[in-house]
C-alpha cells in the first residue's frame, strides 16, 4: 500500500481515476477502521487534507460551502454555520467521541453510505449539495442521491467529494436532528429523524423536509412528512400526524441495534421531537 | 514497498521516523518511538486509550495514518508532566485515586488536558460527555469526573 | 490469635488514610508498562488463525503456503504440542484447538514472523478443511435432547437421564422443606429469569512476550491476574518443571476475573521454542471479545413464598447456565450465593452446568452471583411490593446474622449485611422524592471472599527502609494497601516502605488475584511477615542490651524494654537497628507463607432511582448509592473505587451489555462499538457508604470488598426500572427495545 498527500484537486483526481484500489482519505475514523479489519485493502490512500480549501468553511450565496476535509469538531467552533444550521452542525456532531469529532467530516460521513450516519438525514433535511470533482469535472449533486445502498455510493471511477453546500437560510427557518441510541454517546444511530422546516408569518408550517436514518437502506427523505405538516401549525393533532407518517414510512429490519417495531415506533418519536425544537428554532427561540 | 519518511514535532521535539503507509501514528508512537503511554484499547476509536493531540486536537492515534504527521504538532501522555514537575491533572489523579488500573489514565489525562485548555470552568455534564469517549472499565468515572472538576477549580483559583 | 489483634488495634496510624498510590506517578506519565509495553531483540510477532465457524470438526490443516513465506519463522498447531496432562486438557484444547472447532474465534493455528505484515499475510495462507456442525448457544436449547452436542462422554453421574450431552453436572444445596414451606406462604411468585454473557470489558488486550532457550529455560512477560498459575498451567502443557520457567507479570490494565486463565502464552512459548527467538503476542480488540472468557449466559427459574407481613416461608431456585466450550461454568457459585443474605427455613437450589458453542466461560467478579441475585431480589422485590411492603423492611425482617445458617451450608460468625440495609434504610436517598417516570430500586448481594497460597517477604534494607516482595499483580491499588498494613504493623512512615510484585521466581506458591483475595491473605501475610521482622529486631535489640528477647517488645517503629523489670534502655528505632544488622547477625527479614483461610464473607445493599422514556424505553441512571461491609477499609478511596466500578459494570450488564450471537452462530458485536459498556455520560456520581464491620479471620479485620459490588445491581436497576416502566422486566440486558416492547405488551393488556 502506498499513502500519496497530492497537493491540488488535480493530482488527487489522477490518482484516484489511475488505480482502481485507491481509497480517499480525510477525517479517516471509517476508512481506518476497515483497514485495520482488513475490510479494504488498498493499493494506494489519498490523502485529500493538503489540498487547498479541504479545510474550510466558505460563505457563498447567502449559504456555506464546507470543504471536505473539516472535521465536526471544527464545524461546532464555527460561528456562523451554527446559528445557520445548527441541526446539521449537532448533527456532525454526534459522530463518535469528541476524539473522532476532531477527525470526522459531514464528505466522509456521506460517502461511507452507512444508512445510519448521523450527518446525512439532517443535510438531506438541509437540501445540501454536494461538489463532486473527477476526470470528467465537476458536478454539483443533491445528497439524497449520493447513497446507493449500504456502503455503495452513486460516485464514479476518480470521483470524490470536494465540498458540502449548506444553501441560505431563510426567515423563520430552524432545523433539528435528533437520534436514538442505547447509551448516551458512542453508539450508532439505532434511528435519526432530520428536520428543516419554514413557519409562515402566522406561524404555520411553510415548508418542511424530514429526512429518516437507520430505518431503510438507505437514509430516505419523507416526502409524506412534510405533507403532512406543511400548512398546519405544529399542534398535537399534527405532530401526532407526522409521527404516525413516520413510523409508517419506516421500512426498518432487525439487528443487533434494534427491531423492526422499535426503529418505527421511534422514527415517529424523534419526528415528533425534532420537529418541536426545529420550530423553536425557526421562531427565534432557544432550543 | 519503500517506507515513508516522516518528520512531525512530538511533544516539542523534531522528530524523524520511517513508516509503513497503513501504520497508525499510534503504531508509530508505540512501535517506532518507544512512546507506550499511548495505549491500544481497541484500534478502531471507541476506547480512546490512544488519545493524543495533534496541532492541539485531540484525536484518537489509532485513527490516524502515522504519514499524516508530516508537518504537525503531536503531544502525548509523555509530554505532560514538565520534567519531575506532574501536570495538575496528573497530581490530582493520583491524590484521589482517579485510576485503579491504569490502563485508560494516560488517555484521559490526554483528552481531560484538552478539555481544560478550552474550558476552564466546565460542569459535571460537560466534562462527562467530553470524556464520553475514553472508557474506564475499572472507576465507574466517578473519581475520574471529581479529580478533573477539582483540577479546573484549583487551575482557576491559581490563575 | 486474630480477635485479640483486632482488638488491641483501636487507633490505626495509616490504615485508614488515603496515602497515595506508590504505582501512582508511572501510571499518570504513561511509563508503566503493560502487558504490549515490553520489547525484546529480535523479536517476534506471533498471531492466531481463528475459526470462522461456531462448530466444526477439523479435517486438516496444511501450514506448508505459511511456512514458506519469507519472514514466517514459526507456525504452531495443536499436533505441535502432543498429550498434555488431563488438568489442563481444556485449557490446551481452548488455547488451540484439537478435533474440534467449538466457537467462533476459537483459535486453531499460530504463527510467529519478522513483521506484522508478514504475519497477516501468513494467517491467510494457512488452509484449514472444516467439516461444518450443527451448533447451539443459547442454554435452554443446549439443553434438550437432540440438540448438538460439543463434547462426548463429559457428562457426570449427577445428571438424570434423558438430556442433552451439554448438560455436564447437577447440583442441589439447601435445607427445610420447601413445598411444605410454599403451603405457608399467603402469595408465591414463580418466573422465570434470563441474563445475557457479559465480557469483563477490561481495556487492556491480553498479551505476553515469551522466550525458550534450547536448555529449556524460558521466560515469560505477561498480564495476567496471576502469573504463579501461569507458569504453573504453561508448564504442564510444555511439559516444563515449573522452575524451569520464570513468568513476570507486567503492571495489569484490568482483569475482573478474565485474566485468570491462560489464552496465548502456551502458543507463544511454543513459537518461541521452534523459532528460538522472543515471540510477542498481543490480541485485539475483537479477539479479546471472541475468545476470552465472558460470563455464562442464565435462565433461572425463582419460586419464593411470604407471608403478608413479609416473612419468607420457602425459597427455590433452579439456574442453567452456559458456560461456553468447556465444562465448568460458574452455577455452583450463583446457586451457593443465590439465597445467602437470607435467614431461610426451606431453601432450594438446583443448578446446571452446560455447554454451548460459545467461548469458555472465565471468572467475571463474583462469578455466577449477580445473575443468581437478580433472580432472586426481583422475586423478593416483587413480592413485598404486592403486600404493599418496604422492601429494605423485608429484607431486614429475613436478613441473615451472625448464627444464620446460610442456605449453602455453613453458619455465619459475625457478618455485615444487617448494617448495609440498616445503613441503606436511614439513608436521605431512600426517602427522596421522585418524579413522573421515575422508579428506586434496592437489591442485597453477597461473595464469598476467598483466601488461598500466598507468599510474602518483607526486607529492611541497611538503611532501614522496608521491601515488601508479593506475589499478586496490583490490579487496582493492591500495592498501597500493602506498604500501608506493613508501614502500620512496623509503626514507620508508609514512604519508608516500598512494595513489589515478585516474578515466580522469587516467592513460593500464589493463588491467582481473585476471590477479592488480595487485601485479606496479602495483608494478613505482609502483617504476619512483618511480626516475623519485628520478632528478630527484637532479638537484635535484645543482643545489644544484653537481656532476654522476650523482654524486648516493637512500639511505635521502635524495640523498647518491655517493662521496668527488663532494665532500663533508650528505645532503638527499626533506623539504628537495620544500620548494625550486619554486626548483630546479618541482614532483617521477615516473610510468611500461608494458605489463608478466613476470609470472611460480604455483604452489599445497593438503591438506585432510574427514569424511563416510555416513549423510546430508554433508562436514565439518576442517583445510586452503595452500602458494603469492608470489615476494615484499609485505604478508603480504593475501596469506594471498588463500589463504584462494580456497581457501574452491574449497570451495564442490567442496560446494555450482551454477546449478540447470530443464527449462525457468529459473535455480531465483537467491539466497544456494539458491545456497549458505559461511559461516562451515561452516569451519575456513585455514591458509597462504608460500613466496618471486622472480619475476625483478619488481623485488622479486613474483608475482601472487590466482587460483591457486582452482585447487586442488575437486580437493583431491574427493580428500579420495573417500577418506573410500570411492568415487571426478567430480561436482561434491559435494552430500550425490550423495555418499550413491555410498555406496549402491558399496555395491550
Amino acid at each position: 500500500m502506498r499513502y500519496e498527500a497530492p497537493q491540488d484537486v488535480e493530482a488527487a483526481v489522477r490518482i484516484l481515476a489511475a488505480e482502481q484500489g485507491a481509497y480517499v482519505l480525510a477525517g479517516g475514523t471509517d476508512l481506518l477502521v476497515k483497514l485495520r479489519s482488513e475490510m479494504v485493502e488498498p493499493d494506494v490512500i489519498v490523502d485529500i487534507k493538503r489540498i487547498a480549501g479541504m479545510k474550510a468553511v466558505m460563505p457563498e450565496a447567502g449559504g456555506w460551502r464546507i470543504g471536505a476535509a473539516v472535521s465536526g469538531a471544527e464545524m461546532g467552533e464555527h460561528a456562523g454555520l451554527v446559528a445557520a444550521w445548527p441541526g446539521v452542525v449537532e448533527a456532525a456532531g454526534l459522530i463518535g467521541s469528541t476524539q473522532v469529532q476532531g477527525r470526522a467530516t459531514l464528505a466522509g460521513n456521506l460517502c461511507n453510505a452507512s444508512p445510519a450516519a448521523d450527518s446525512v438525514p439532517a443535510i438531506v433535511a438541509a437540501e445540501a449539495v454536494v461538489r463532486v470533482v473527477g476526470p470528467k469535472g465537476t458536478r454539483d449533486v443533491a445528497v439524497i442521491d449520493i447513497p446507493k445502498s449500504p456502503g455503495k455510493t452513486s460516485l464514479g471511477a476518480g470521483e470524490f467529494i470536494a465540498s458540502v453546500f449548506l444553501p441560505a437560510r431563510g426567515a423563520r427557518s430552524g432545523d433539528a436532528y435528533l437520534r436514538f441510541i442505547p447509551r448516551t454517546e458512542m453508539d450508532i444511530a439505532v434511528v435519526g429523524c432530520g428536520i428543516s422546516l419554514s413557519l409562515d408569518a402566522a406561524g404555520k408550517v411553510a415548508a418542511a423536509r424530514v429526512a429518516l436514518g437507520a430505518v431503510g437502506p438507505k437514509v430516505m427523505l419523507v416526502d409524506a412528512a412534510a405533507e403532512a405538516i406543511v400548512g398546519r401549525a405544529l399542534d398535537e393533532a399534527a405532530l401526532a400526524d407526522l409521527a404516525a407518517v413516520c413510523s409508517k414510512a419506516a421500512t426498518p429490519i432487525d439487528d443487533k441495534r434494534g427491531t423492526v417495531d422499535f426503529r418505527r415506533h421511534v422514527a415517529g418519536v424523534l419526528a415528533r421531537r425534532a420537529a418541536v425544537i426545529a420550530e423553536a428554532r425557526a421562531k427565534g427561540e432557544k432550543a | 514497498m519503500s517506507r515513508i519518511h516522516v518528520t512531525t514535532t512530538i511533544n516539542g521535539d523534531e522528530t524523524e521516523f520511517l513508516c509503513d503507509a497503513e501504520a497508525t501514528l499510534l503504531d508509530v508512537l508505540r512501535d517506532e518511538l518507544g512512546l507506550t503511554g499511548t495505549k491500544e484499547g481497541c484500534g478502531t476509536g471507541d476506547c480512546g486509550a490512544c488519545s493524543v493531540t495533534v496541532d492541539g486536537r485531540l484525536v484518537c492515534s489509532c485513527l490516524m495514518l502515522g504519514a499524516e504527521a508530516e508537518g504537525r504538532e503531536i503531544a502525548t501522555i509523555e509530554g505532560m508532566a514538565a520534567g519531575e514537575v506532574l501536570h495538575p491533572l496528573q497530581q490530582k489523579f493520583i491524590e484521589m485515586a482517579a485510576l485503579q488500573c491504569g490502563i485508560c489514565t494516560p488517555g484521559i489525562l490526554v483528552a481531560a488536558k484538552s478539555l481544560l485548555e478550552r474550558n476552564m470552568d466546565p460542569s459535571e455534564e460537560e466534562v462527562r460527555y467530553w470524556l464520553a469517549g475514553n472508557l474506564c472499565r475499572c472507576t465507574g468515572y466517578d473519581k475520574i469526573i471529581r479529580a478533573v472538576m477539582e483540577t479546573a477549580a484549583d487551575m482557576r483559583r491559581a490563575s | 490469635m486474630a480477635l485479640d489483634d483486632t482488638k488491641k488495634i483501636k487507633n490505626f496510624k495509616v490504615v485508614g488514610t488515603r496515602p497515595n498510590r506508590p504505582d501512582g506517578i508511572d501510571k499518570v506519565t504513561g511509563r508503566a508498562r503493560f502487558g504490549a509495553d515490553i520489547v525484546a531483540p529480535g523479536m517476534l510477532t506471533g498471531r492466531i488463525l481463528r475459526s470462522p465457524h461456531a462448530h466444526a470438526r477439523i479435517v486438516k490443516i496444511d501450514t506448508s503456503k505459511a511456512e514458506a513465506l519469507p519472514g514466517v519463522k514459526a507456525v504452531v498447531t495443536r499436533a505441535d504440542f502432543g498429550d498434555v496432562p488431563e488438568h489442563v486438557a481444556d485449557v490446551m484444547d481452548n488455547c488451540l484447538a484439537g478435533a474440534k472447532a467449538l466457537y467462533d474465534g476459537h483459535a486453531v493455528a499460530a504463527i510467529a514472523a519478522n513483521s506484522v505484515a508478514v504475519a497477516r499475510k501468513a494467517l491467510k495462507l494457512i488452509e484449514v478443511e472444516y467439516e461444518v456442525l450443527p451448533h447451539v448457544t443459547d442454554v435452554d436449547e443446549a439443553m434438550k435432547p437432540g440438540a448438538p452436542v460439543l463434547h462426548e462422554g463429559r457428562q457426570q453421574e449427577t445428571v438424570p437421564e434423558g438430556l442433552s450431552g451439554n448438560v455436564i453436572a447437577r447440583s442441589e444445596f439447601g435445607h427445610g422443606d420447601i413445598e411444605a414451606g410454599l403451603k405457608q406462604a399467603d402469595r408465591v411468585v414463580e418466573r422465570t429469569y434470563r441474563t445475557g454473557a457479559t465480557h469483563q470489558g477490561y481495556i487492556e488486550p491480553h498479551a505476553c512476550l515469551a522466550t525458550m532457550s534450547a536448555d529449556g529455560q524460558g521466560d515469560l512477560w505477561v498480564c495476567t491476574q496471576g502469573h504463579y498459575m501461569v507458569r504453573n498451567v504453561c508448564a504442564a502443557i510444555l511439559g516444563m518443571e515449573q522452575g524451569q520457567l520464570r513468568v513476570t507479570a507486567s503492571e495489569i490494565g484490568g482483569g475482573f476475573g478474565g485474566k485468570t486463565v491462560v489464552f496465548l502464552e502456551p502458543v507463544a512459548l511454543m513459537l518461541a521454542k521452534k523459532s528460538g527467538r522472543p515471540v510477542k503476542m498481543v490480541m485485539s480488540r475483537s479477539e479479546v471479545l471472541r475468545a476470552t472468557g465472558p460470563t455464562a449466559s442464565s435462565s433461572i427459574d425463582v419460586r419464593i413464598g411470604m407471608k403478608t407481613d413479609g416473612r419468607i416461608t420457602a425459597a427455590f431456585a433452579e439456574l442453567r447456565y452456559q458456560g461456553g466450550a468447556y465444562p465448568g461454568s460458574p452455577v455452583d457459585m450463583g446457586s451457593m450465593s443465590a439465597f445467602a443474605p437470607y435467614d431461610l427455613e426451606n431453601v432450594k437450589t438446583v443448578g446446571w452446568d452446560v455447554v454451548s458453542n460459545r467461548p469458555k466461560a472465565a471468572a467475571y467478579r463474583a462469578p455466577g452471583a449477580p445473575m443468581a441475585a437478580f433472580a432472586v431480589e426481583s422475586a423478593i422485590d416483587e413480592l413485598a411490593k404486592g403486600f404493599g411492603l418496604d422492601p429494605l423492611a423485608v429484607r431486614l425482617m429475613n436478613g441473615a446474622k451472625e448464627g444464620t445458617k446460610a442456605s449453602y451450608g455453613p453458619t455465619y460468625p459475625a457478618i455485615g449485611l444487617m448494617a448495609t440495609l440498616e445503613a441503606a434504610h436511614t439513608h436521605p436517598h431512600w426517602t427522596a422524592p421522585l418524579g413522573e417516570n421515575q422508579g428506586r430500586g434496592v437489591a442485597c448481594g453477597f461473595w464469598f471472599n476467598f483466601g488461598g497460597d500466598t507468599c510474602v517477604s518483607l526486607n529492611v534494607t541497611p538503611d532501614g527502609t522496608v521491601t515488601v516482595s508479593e506475589g499478586n499483580p496490583d490490579i487496582g491499588g493492591s500495592r498501597a494497601s500493602m506498604t500501608m498494613m506493613a508501614a502500620e504493623e512496623l509503626g514507620i512512615p508508609y514512604d519508608q516502605v516500598r512494595t513489589v510484585i515478585a516474578d515466580t521466581g522469587s516467592l513460593g506458591q500464589n493463588e491467582v488475584t481473585d476471590g477479592s483475595r488480595v487485601t485479606f491473605a496479602v495483608g494478613l501475610a505482609t502483617i504476619e511477615a512483618a511480626r516475623a521482622a519485628k520478632r528478630e529486631m527484637c532479638k537484635r535489640a535484645a543482643m545489644i542490651w544484653g537481656i532476654d528477647a522476650d523482654a524486648v517488645e516493637w512500639e511505635e517503629g521502635a524495640a523498647r524494654p518491655a517493662g521496668p523489670n527488663a532494665g532500663k534502655f533508650p528505645p532503638m528505632t527499626l533506623k539504628e537497628i537495620a544500620a548494625i544488622a550486619s554486626n548483630t547477625g546479618g541482614p532483617i527479614a521477615g516473610h510468611h507463607e500461608v494458605n489463608a483461610e478466613g476470609a470472611g464473607v460480604s455483604f452489599g445493599t445497593h438503591m438506585v432511582d432510574v427514569e424511563v422514556d416510555p416513549d423510546t424505553g430508554a433508562t436514565k441512571i439518576l442517583r445510586y448509592t452503595v452500602f458494603q461491609d469492608a470489615g476494615r477499609a484499609v485505604h478508603p478511596a480504593y475501596v469506594e473505587g471498588q463500589f463504584q466500578g462494580g456497581a457501574v459494570q452491574g449497570i451495564g450488564w442490567a442496560l446494555n451489555e450482551e454477546y449478540i450471537y447470530g443464527e449462525d452462530g457468529i459473535l455480531q458485536n465483537a467491539g466497544f462499538l456494539d458491545y456497549r459498556i458505559p461511559v461516562a455520560s451515561d452516569l451519575p456520581m456513585i455514591d458509597t457508604v462504608i460500613l466496618e464491620i471486622p472480619n475476625p479471620g483478619h488481623p485488622y479485620g479486613v474483608r475482601g470488598v472487590g466482587e460483591t459490588p457486582i452482585v447487586p445491581p442488575l437486580a437493583a436497576v431491574a427493580n428500579a426500572v420495573s417500577a418506573a416502566a410500570g411492568v415487571r422486566m426478567t430480561r436482561l440486558p434491559m435494552s430500550p427495545p425490550r423495555v418499550l416492547a413491555a410498555i406496549h405488551e402491558a399496555a395491550r393488556g
